[in-house]
Formats: C-alpha cells, structure tokens, sequence
C-alpha cells in the first residue's frame, strides 16, 4: 500500500535529482552517503567561506556568530561582509547617538547600536523578548552574540565593512568596535564569491 | 594499549555549540604536532561535531567515550 502511494513520487524524485542532483537525492535514499570531499594531508581542502551580514535581528546576529566562529575553528577561512542593519551591530555597545545629521541620529536613537542591544525581529515585546532569549542562553550553556563575536575575532575572522552604508549611516571608523578590517564594496564581495568563497547571506 | 599523555584538557561542560569545538580549536592551535587534548563536554551534538571538525582540520580523534551524562574526547593534533 504505502509503496504503491511512493511509487510515483520516487520516480519523480529521482527523475529531478537525475537531472539537477539537488536536495531531492537526500529524500529517495534512506541514508545519504557522506559527501566525498577532497583530501589532503589528512585535511579536507575547504573553500572559504563569506557571511554577508545584513540583519541587525538578534536571531539572525546569532546565527552569523555561531556559523563564524564555527567555520574559523574548522580552519576555514572566514570572512564576514557587515552591511546595512548589519552595521549596528559593530558599532561599540558605549556609542548611544552615531551620524552626523538628524537623520542619521534619529535612525541610532531609534534602534540602539551595539551587539549587547540587539532586538528579535518578532516577540521583541519592547525587550522582553532578547532579556529573556539572554536568560535561556545562560541557563542552557549557549554563548552571547558577544562572546562569539570575541572568540570570532580572536580565531582571525575578518569583519569587513561596507563604506557606502557607513556613509549613508554616518558611521566613522572610530565608532565601530576593534579590529575591524577596512571597508570594501560590493565588487569584493561579488569577487570573493566568485572566486573561492561559499557565500552565506543572512 | 599504551598510555596516552594527555596534554592539555578542555572543560566545555555544560557549554552548547558551538563552544566546545571553538574552545577545542583555540587551545589545540598553539600547540605542537602530536600534542595530545583531551575535550570534556554534555553538549550531545558534540559526538557528530567533534569528529566533524577533526576531518575538517586533520586531527585526529583518538578516543571517544561517555560516562553517560559527560562525553570524553581524545584528540592529536595533526
């Protein structure tokens, strides 16, 4: 009964993965075979990687981090592209107002710059919501977007901004954290995804 | 089977991911070929990661043992 049901959808499966070999394949074998990568000296050869970090969302910060930190401890060369909402999040947690002219300063008074001052894009409820993601992430051992962002750094992941939303934010060097390497523009990055990069948008 | 001299230890019990591996990464990096570490940790996606990262990097994971509630890892470094 239940393979007479399946029979045409594996055959339609596997008649897409034949053709593209996406996703699909996982779905008509029950265990998928481990991907075969090349090797050398023991060390599978890597791409590297490239996060493009444009939310500002605490979620999604997270997951930026956690990925980072991750790839560079896998020895994978790691870069991470800040723009947009993105940006915020490296400006120093002290900085309160950024910009130069009204418009520049009511956008950081409205949404607090820093990566401790980050909101989720739903249930936010005015902070409840990051307090108390905060409080289950102590309590379960996750580490803060902040501590990732330090152990990222510290493994060598580079966090490049981007100078025309810089610009457009008034955001100066001197307002952004330590450590952060020099502002480049959409060619670096369509470059390094194109070159060697596996890129991540997020 | 002779007795392996374990290096250094890296405690990431009750971390989550992904400590265990970045605080295994950070303390293996300065040290010499063939250091020995040994990685403590509860996080239960440490048993697919931990060996994930080993093949990623090319250390290699000696020994792997749970006491039920603490998984043990021995790792050389490559």
């Amino acid at each position: 009964m239940t393979t007479e049901t399946l029979a045409p959808f594996d055959t339609v499966a596997s008649a897409i993965a034949a053709i593209d070999g996406g996703p699909t394949a996982a779905i008509t074998s029950a265990a998928p075979a481990p991907v075969a990568a090349p090797v050398k000296d023991g060390q599978v050869e890597t791409k590297d990687l490239l996060i493009i970090d444009y939310s500002g969302d605490l979620e999604k910060v997270w997951a930026t981090m956690i990925l980072a930190s991750t790839s560079a401890a896998m020895g994978v060369r790691t870069r991470v592209f800040v723009t947009f909402w993105g940006l915020q999040v490296f400006v120093k947690d002290t900085r309160r107002i950024t910009g130069e002219n009204w418009m520049q300063k009511m956008l950081s008074a409205m949404q607090r710059p820093g990566i401790s001052h980050r909101k989720l894009s739903k249930m936010n409820f005015l902070g409840m919501g990051p307090w108390m993601m905060g409080r289950l992430a102590k309590q379960y051992g996750v580490a803060s977007p902040k501590e990732l962002l330090e152990a990222a750094q510290a493994m060598g992941v580079e966090f490049i901004p981007c100078q025309m939303t810089m610009d457009m934010f008034g955001l100066k060097p001197e307002d952004m954290i330590e450590g952060m390497g020099e502002p480049a523009g959409a060619a670096t990055v369509i470059g390094l995804m194109t070159e060697n990069s596996t890129p991540l948008f997020i | 089977m002779p007795l392996i001299e374990i290096t250094q230890t890296v405690d990431a019990r009750g971390l989550s991911c992904p400590m265990p591996i970045v605080k295994t990464a950070q303390a293996v990096k300065p040290l010499p070929s063939g250091a020995v570490v040994e990685l403590l940790a509860t996080d239960v996606g440490s048993i697919k990661d931990v060996a994930a990262w080993c093949r990623a990097t090319g250390n290699e994971l000696i020994e792997q043992t749970s006491d039920g509630a603490v998984y043990h890892f021995v790792i050389r470094r490559k």
